[in-house]
């Protein structure tokens, strides 16, 4: 039998229909949760399920597909999402930021300033920002309605006054537009300045909770803060050891079990381009020296 | 009585011409005033343009209550390929229509009357698709609001003439309101309800 076993991209046309109707109305209502009928994926909830759909229902064949986990091309739930779309739509995939238009991501925006040729989906677990605030839906979509936001203020300003400064450091809520508070998913607050203006298309994708939601181009993205606590990305104060970049997100790497740490570009394909073009850090050299020990042994 | 057979064709390729046809729609979407052309061709019914049957093919169905102008509804055989191909339920109420198609720009009911969602549920609206005469030539409008980079151009012959007057209400009604499709033969340009246009005079 050559019928192929599924529908291109794997969802059904129905339902793609749905999640494009449902796409539209989240652009032109900029931060706004539209709720959907997800469909059950053959993965898990939290591994995706949101973005997957809006992927799948965007996608075509001309498209050249980039999937990130926590900034890296090669973690596992990175790999088998690539794997999927490469399956099931025959689509071609990269690692390269710039090569991609479609890149779904989970928990990060490339370092690379993305282009207007762009569609970024972020993979979207909570996407209530009021919800660990108030949990019943009824009320947080009034609170939404009425654009009544106090709550999420107070939640800041308890940070500082417990901790002397706002101690939010992921999933830092952001107002769209001037409108709609809405959760960034849980990116480092450290990324939530590149979605201010940006020139691509952001989509998200919650598959458990069921809301798709969009900020077109070119439109405000405000980080919530107060006057005297303004707003600040954080970053470890330490160049990548492997590119030396200064201004990238860093990971922490134990790699030892004397306290030996390593910092390194939490975007693999960054890093890998700046170690291309001849940048090296303090810890380039090892995994060269290690090839060369095991040549000599063998 | 038209017959089945008689009936002009959908799409060739049903699941390819809709993705490339949701992406014009998206990226018009995502970028007002753009004009993003639809590449797959269907049959065209009556008075319906190309771009108008590719986006109904691409979006109509079971679930999206479509309501028809006059010249759409009083042609037998526009309703019928709406019908067998997409199997939207026409409504003669525009308050609960998912999709308004209006050939007949002239005859642009009230916004009003259409969907206008609610404040907790403003995704509850109607998409008004309004056929228009060019989208590249005529009076020319300038666009601001998200998606559009500064200021965008837009020159365009459109009916109703005052129709950008009309959409204005969007601005005080945010987060309900009108999102609009303008298409002309195979060009389309979207105007959702964050993007104000002012008239630049001709």
């Amino acid at each position: 039998m050559n019928a192929p076993a599924y529908n291109f991209a794997y969802l059904d046309e129905q339902t793609k229909r749905m999640i494009r109707r449902a796409i539209l109305k989240a652009i032109a209502i900029p931060g706004y949760q539209v709720p959907f009928a997800s469909r059950e994926m053959p993965m898990p909830y939290g591994w995706g399920t949101g973005g997957v759909q809006v992927t799948a229902a965007i996608l075509g064949p001309q498209d050249v597909l980039k999937v990130i986990d926590q900034g890296s091309d090669d973690t596992t739930n990175a790999i088998s999402i690539r794997k999927f779309f490469a399956k099931t739509a025959g689509v071609a995939t990269t690692t390269a930021t710039e090569d991609a238009t479609v890149i779904q991501t989970r928990h990060r925006i490339p370092e690379t300033s993305l282009h207007a040729n762009q569609v970024l989906v972020y993979q979207v677990p909570i996407p209530e920002p009021l919800r660990f605030l108030e949990p019943r839906e009824t009320e947080t979509r009034r609170m939404h309605a009425l654009a009544e936001y106090g709550l999420m203020h107070v939640k800041l300003y308890e940070d500082i006054a417990r901790f002397g400064h706002i101690a939010t450091a992921y999933a830092y809520p952001v107002k769209v537009n001037a409108r709609y508070v809405m959760d960034p998913s849980p990116t480092p607050k450290f990324d939530n300045p590149k979605m201010d203006n940006c020139p691509a298309l952001q989509l998200f994708g919650a598959g458990r909770e069921k809301r798709i939601y969009a900020i077109p181009p070119y439109t405000q993205v405000v980080s919530l803060d107060f006057e005297d606590h303004p707003f600040e990305p954080y970053r470890f104060n330490a160049p990548c050891a492997l590119c030396a970049a200064e201004n990238s997100y860093l990971d922490e790497i134990v790699i030892d079990d004397k306290g030996g740490r390593m910092f390194v570009c939490s975007d693999t394909d960054y890093c890998e381009g700046r170690q291309a073009a001849g940048h090296h850090g303090s810890l380039s050299a090892a995994p060269y020296k290690e090839k060369a020990q095991e040549g000599s042994n063998g | 009585m038209t017959t089945i057979a008689e009936l002009p064709p959908g799409f060739v390729d049903k699941v390819l011409s809709a993705q490339s046809t949701f992406r014009s729609v998206m990226d018009a979407m995502a970028r007002p005033g753009s004009v993003q052309r639809i590449v797959p061709m269907a049959g065209v019914p009556g008075p319906t343009m190309r771009g108008t049957a590719a986006i109904a093919l691409t979006l109509f169905d079971h679930d999206t209550p479509l309501w028809l102008d006059a010249r759409m509804a009083e042609r037998s055989d526009v309703v019928k390929w709406l019908k067998f191909h997409t199997g939207a339920p026409v409504v003669q109420d525009s308050s609960i229509a998912s999709f308004a198609l209006i050939s007949d720009g002239a005859a642009l009911p009230p916004l009003e009357r259409f969907a206008l969602g609610t404040n907790e549920y403003p995704d509850r609206s109607t998409t008004v698709i309004l056929q228009v005469e060019s989208l590249d030539s005529g009076r020319s409008f300038e666009l601001r609001g998200p998606g559009i980079d500064g200021v965008a151009t837009l020159q365009a012959s459109i009916r109703p003439f005052d129709l950008f007057e009309r959409l204005r209400f969007n601005e005080a009604l945010f987060p309900r309101g009108i999102d609009l499709v303008l298409v002309a033969d195979d060009a389309v340009v979207a105007i959702p309800r964050t993007t104000r246009v002012v008239n630049k005079g001709s």
